[in-house]
């Protein structure tokens, strides 16, 4: 008799946590492995050292639910197989090459659940490299993790929820938050009504932030258009225009993002089929209720398949790994399956409310200076781009690629992709759903040349 | 002229490194960002344009923080736990 | 309602090969439709490691490549951009005394050609390239060879021969020929038959398909090669790098990123595609780590591989097919076109307006596998890739 391989879960945030410990309740000892030293996924991620603070002051009000997620976790221990500090840098056949303290490990696989979560989605803006500037979620994580401020005198600008959870945690620390500029229009935020009666808990916390950081006299600026960052060698201020008017301001520094873009490369190397996703205006993998990816045995669970928020994560990690178990042949409990599925539509409406309450700004991209840098990496500016389309008659993202090196370098499209996807469908008349994805290829995250192979490790 | 600004851990021990040469002290718990940036406006200089840069995502998906150590190796500086007596050079470009 | 174009001739397939053929025949005044199944330059033209060389060629192959090499540096004049074409030189190394037997051997066979080799001894070979590590014996050295951006080159030619005034069909998969009196009509795609009197047969690794078509079945199979490149570097590799016996090959571009291969990989399940696996990259950068100290710090950052049709005699068929006049066949390059691409551009433009070219192409002539031929081979055009959903379908793991 042959011994199946274990399942592999890649990422230990609020979903990856969940689908193991529904396998582990189900008797089978699945492997995790996480590139962070420590569990809780990007909401709930740990601090390398205590710092005094108290789990309250760094999660807030969702202090409880990490505490419950570290301490599950933690209790899984002599129950799985979990790798920390572990990239997973390429997949796919019931195969996975994990690279880990300078060695590779190959691992066979049966059944595959991807937690590969997310990170902040941005639109390019005039200044966006400078030293100074962060995403929303890297200045949180500078605050919660580190405990630093990114600067003295901080301008939070972009949109979407964590844009005022952060200025807010900012303002809570003491740190001179500057303005909020919020791209979209204050009468967007009339649809957050509608988000009362689904999630009020959320809504009347979201509102109780942009309340707070009034009182204490942070301006906030709605509707922003024009967005630049100002500075030489590093962030001294930001101008934007509003209503028709120039505005600026002075400060050291700036908290930017328009939400969140999920990490799809794992499942594209898994070979899994995408489409076009409305309300995250980006291709992703398809997946059904159940976390049922296109490919038999794979399985894709919270916000690296598109965006719905940590407790949806907790939520569809626990499914997807349900829908393994009966995959597998193995009891489930179908009652549990169908709650979880309940409470997922429901939180999937409360993400179109904040959709339409926080629209993504996409024509920023369309009409972005000639000479602002795309991709971050190779330094394509969007001129070239826009010529690259001309000069090669372009129409489909990866022939943009081939021809100007847009997600070629280091970060692979994470941060330029979304944007020249935009400036493509801008310039050749198309939709935006009409110009194709960036195909992932391994590794997707930089690996050292002197990775040391290793034979194929025994599962189980 | 650092970027960043010590909220807590100012009392956690002392790990001492050189930037570029120049002495300088991180606390325990700190990655390389952050030490580097509470000493320094930049972590690294684009290859092609030269202009600073001094990271962006904070959690190891940008790549845009990349700094190279007086061994020669390569590190993402914040995914990277700072140890006493590193060697981080910002300026220089990826081979040795 | 499907369209009908009138062309004096029809290229099938967009690569180096059909593109530079393409902008050569609109030199000549010939109207043109140049068709691919997907996208001009994104097969082996558009990925390949963008190696520049004569050195090592069969001396049969060597009258083309000096063609080709006249071309490479006037990219300018003639596409419009240079294609990141450097004349570095071609280093290619020996490990040990038999291969650098070899090398020898090959350099005296070809010093008829105007290649201006040189060998180099050990001693020698450290001082002028330091960047080697200890274990190499020799090498021979190709002042004049050197290497491109493959991904710029191939779709230039397309861009440039569009410009032109070429007809360039893409997404357009050729279904069906048929013959029309004397000439042809092709399917091409769901849109457009093209009526021409000339075919060219230039879809690489699928080329095999359009001889069979005619009765003129070539054993050609398909092979894999695969890449990885390194994030930007300080200069380290000043020239292109070979290895005689094959197994590791590098070059370093003006922007900084070093080019490794040397591996093959097996396709995916559709064999059109294929994706370098872990061990297969690891090998490749391993390997250059150890070869090139200055590359040990280095982090590789993506990689990838692409479909070659492959000859047992690794010389590519070109010239008038054995069985129909008008049709022309130039494919299966066994992974060494990218070279000499533009000079059988210049050749099958040659043989469409003369009916013979000035270049020696007599030893890539089809009718060297007239004894194969009683072997019928059962194929469709199954790798045009017409039948193929635009996302990958469902697989078992
Ligand atoms: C920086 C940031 C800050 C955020 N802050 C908040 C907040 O304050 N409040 C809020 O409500 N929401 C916040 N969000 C959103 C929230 O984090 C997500 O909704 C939630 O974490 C999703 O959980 P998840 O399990 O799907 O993914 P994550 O929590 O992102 O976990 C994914 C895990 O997978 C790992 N991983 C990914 N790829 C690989 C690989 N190839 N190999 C190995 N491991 C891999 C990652 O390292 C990570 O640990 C934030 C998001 C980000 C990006
Ligand atoms: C990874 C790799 C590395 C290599 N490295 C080198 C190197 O360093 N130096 C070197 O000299 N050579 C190298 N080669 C070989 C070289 O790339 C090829 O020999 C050369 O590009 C072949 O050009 P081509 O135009 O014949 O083929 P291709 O570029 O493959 O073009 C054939 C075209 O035909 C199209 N086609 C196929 N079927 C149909 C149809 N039914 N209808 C319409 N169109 C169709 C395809 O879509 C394709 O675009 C390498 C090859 C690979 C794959
Ligand atoms: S700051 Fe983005 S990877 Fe380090």
């Amino acid at each position: 008799m042959t011994v199946r391989p274990q399942p592999l879960i890649v990422g230990a945030g609020p979903a990856g946590v969940r689908a193991a410990g529904a396998l582990v309740a189900a008797g089978l000892r699945p492997l995790v492995v996480d590139e962070a030293p420590a569990c809780g996924g990007q909401i709930y991620r740990q601090r390398l050292v205590d710092d005094g603070r108290s789990t309250r002051s760094l999660y807030g009000s969702e202090a409880p639910k990490a505490e419950r997620l570290h301490r599950d976790f933690a209790a899984f221990e002599g129950r799985i197989d979990y790798w920390p500090q572990a990239l997973v840098w390429s997949l796919g056949d019931g195969e996975a090459h994990v690279a880990l303290a300078g060695r590779n490990r190959k691992v066979a696989y049966d059944g595959l659940i991807l937690a590969t979560g997310a990170s902040d989605r941005v639109l390019p803006v005039p200044g966006w490299t400078l030293p100074g500037v962060f995403t929303l979620g890297g200045a949180q994580i500078a605050l919660k993790s580190q405990g630093c401020a990114i600067g003295s005198r901080v301008v939070f600008a972009g949109a979407g929820p964590l844009l005022y959870l952060v200025a807010w945690q900012y303002m809570k620390a003491g740190v001179n938050v500057a303005a909020v500029l919020d791209a979209t229009p204050l009468m967007a935020k009339r649809h957050l009504l509608r988000g009362l009666a689904l999630e009020p808990a959320i809504i009347l916390r979201g509102m109780r932030f942009a309340a707070e950081l009034r009182l204490r006299g942070v301006a906030i600026h709605y509707a922003v258009e024009d967005f630049a960052i100002v500075g030489e060698t590093r962030v001294t201020g930001v101008r934007w225009r509003q209503g028709g008017h120039e505005r600026s301001l002075v400060c050291d520094s700036v908290g930017y993002g328009l939400a969140l873009r999920s990490e799809t490369q794992l499942a594209d190397l898994a070979g899994c089929r995408f489409t076009f996703n409305e309300r995250d205006r980006a291709m992703l993998p398809e997946r059904d209720i159940s976390g049922r990816s296109s490919v038999v045995g794979v399985y894709l669970a919270g916000d690296g398949a598109g965006i719905a928020g940590a407790d949806a994560a907790e939520l569809a990690g626990e499914r997807a790994a349900l829908a393994l178990l009966e995959d597998r042949g193995l009891p489930y409990p179908p009652v549990r399956a169908l709650d979880l599925e309940r409470k997922l539509t429901r939180i999937s409406r409360f993400r179109d409310v904040l959709e339409a309450a926080f629209p993504y700004p996409a024509h920023w991209a369309k009409r972005v200076a000639d000479d602002t840098l795309i991709c971050r990496c190779e330094e394509v500016t969007a001129g070239t781009l826009r010529q690259s389309v001309r000069d090669f008659a372009v129409d489909e993202i990866n022939r943009l690629k081939a021809v100007s090196r847009i997600g070629m370098g280091r970060c692979q499209g994470r941060f330029c992709g979304a944007s020249a996807a935009e400036i493509l469908a801008a310039e050749t008349g198309r939709g935006i759903d009409a110009v194709g994805r960036l195909r992932a290829q391994p590794p997707v995250k930089p690996l050292p040349m002197t990775l040391a192979d290793e034979k194929q490790e025994a599962a189980q | 002229m650092q970027l960043f600004h010590r909220i807590a851990r100012q009392d956690h021990a002392p790990v001492p490194f050189t930037l570029d040469g120049r002495s300088c002290v991180g606390r325990e718990g700190d990655t390389l960002l952050t030490a580097i940036l509470n000493a320094a406006s930049a972590v690294r200089v684009s290859e092609f344009s030269g202009n600073p840069r001094a990271g962006f995502c904070q959690m190891g998906a940008c790549q845009d923080c990349w700094v190279t150590l007086g061994t020669g190796e390569r590190v993402r500086a914040c995914t990277t736990p700072l140890v006493a007596g590193m060697e981080i050079l910002t300026g220089k470009g990826a081979a040795s | 309602m499907r369209g009908r174009l009138n062309v004096d001739v029809a290229i099938i397939g967009g690569g180096l090969v059909g593109s530079s053929a393409a902008l050569a025949l609109r030199a000549m005044g010939m109207s043109v439709a140049l068709i691919d199944s997907r996208y001009c330059g994104a097969q082996a033209s558009g990925v390949n490691y963008g190696g520049v060389r004569r050195q090592g060629r069969p001396p049969e192959q060597l009258p083309l490549a000096q063609r080709a090499h006249a071309i490479w540096p006037r990219l300018k004049e003639r596409i419009g951009i240079d294609g990141e074409y450097l004349c570095s030189g071609h280093l290619k190394l020996a490990a040990n005394e038999t291969d650098m037997a070899s090398l020898e051997a090959y350099a005296a066979k070809v010093s008829d050609y105007g290649l201006d080799l040189e060998l180099i001894g050990h001693n020698d070979l450290r001082r002028r390239f330091p960047f080697l590590g200890k274990n190499i014996v020799g090498a021979s050295f190709c002042p004049g060879d050197g290497h491109a951006n493959p991904r710029l080159v191939a779709s230039g030619f397309a861009a440039a021969a569009r410009r032109a005034g070429a007809h360039v069909l893409e997404n357009t998969p050729v279904r069906e020929i048929t013959r029309d009196g004397g000439g042809f009509v092709l399917e091409a795609g769901d849109v457009i038959d093209v009526y021409t009197p000339v075919v060219v047969n230039s879809a690489g690794a699928w080329g095999d398909e359009f001889a069979a078509l005619f009765g003129e079945p070539v054993p050609l199979t398909r092979i894999y090669p695969s890449m990885v490149v390194t994030e930007p570097l300080a200069p380290v590799l000043t020239v292109n790098i070979g290895m005689e016996g094959g197994g590791v090959y590098a070059r370093q571009v003006e922007r900084g990123n070093c080019i490794v291969g040397g591996e093959r990989v097996q396709p995916l399940a559709d064999p059109d595609f294929s994706r370098p696996r872990g061990e297969t990259a690891l090998t490749m950068m391993n390997r250059a780590a150890a070869l090139f100290p200055g590359l040990r710090h280095a982090h590789v950052i993506r990689s990838w591989s692409g479909t070659e049709g492959m000859i047992a005699d690794r010389n590519p068929v070109i010239g008038p097919s054995s069985t129909t006049p008008g049709l022309i066949h130039a494919f299966g390059f066994s992974g060494a076109g990218f070279q000499i691409a533009p000079g059988v551009g210049e050749v099958l433009a040659e043989l469409v307006r003369d009916g013979r070219s000035t270049t020696p192409i007599g030893a890539f002539s089809i009718s060297r596998f007239a004894a194969d031929a009683r072997q019928s081979i059962d194929r469709t055009i199954h790798g045009s890739g017409a039948e193929r959903e635009p996302e990958p379908q469902q697989r078992g793991v």
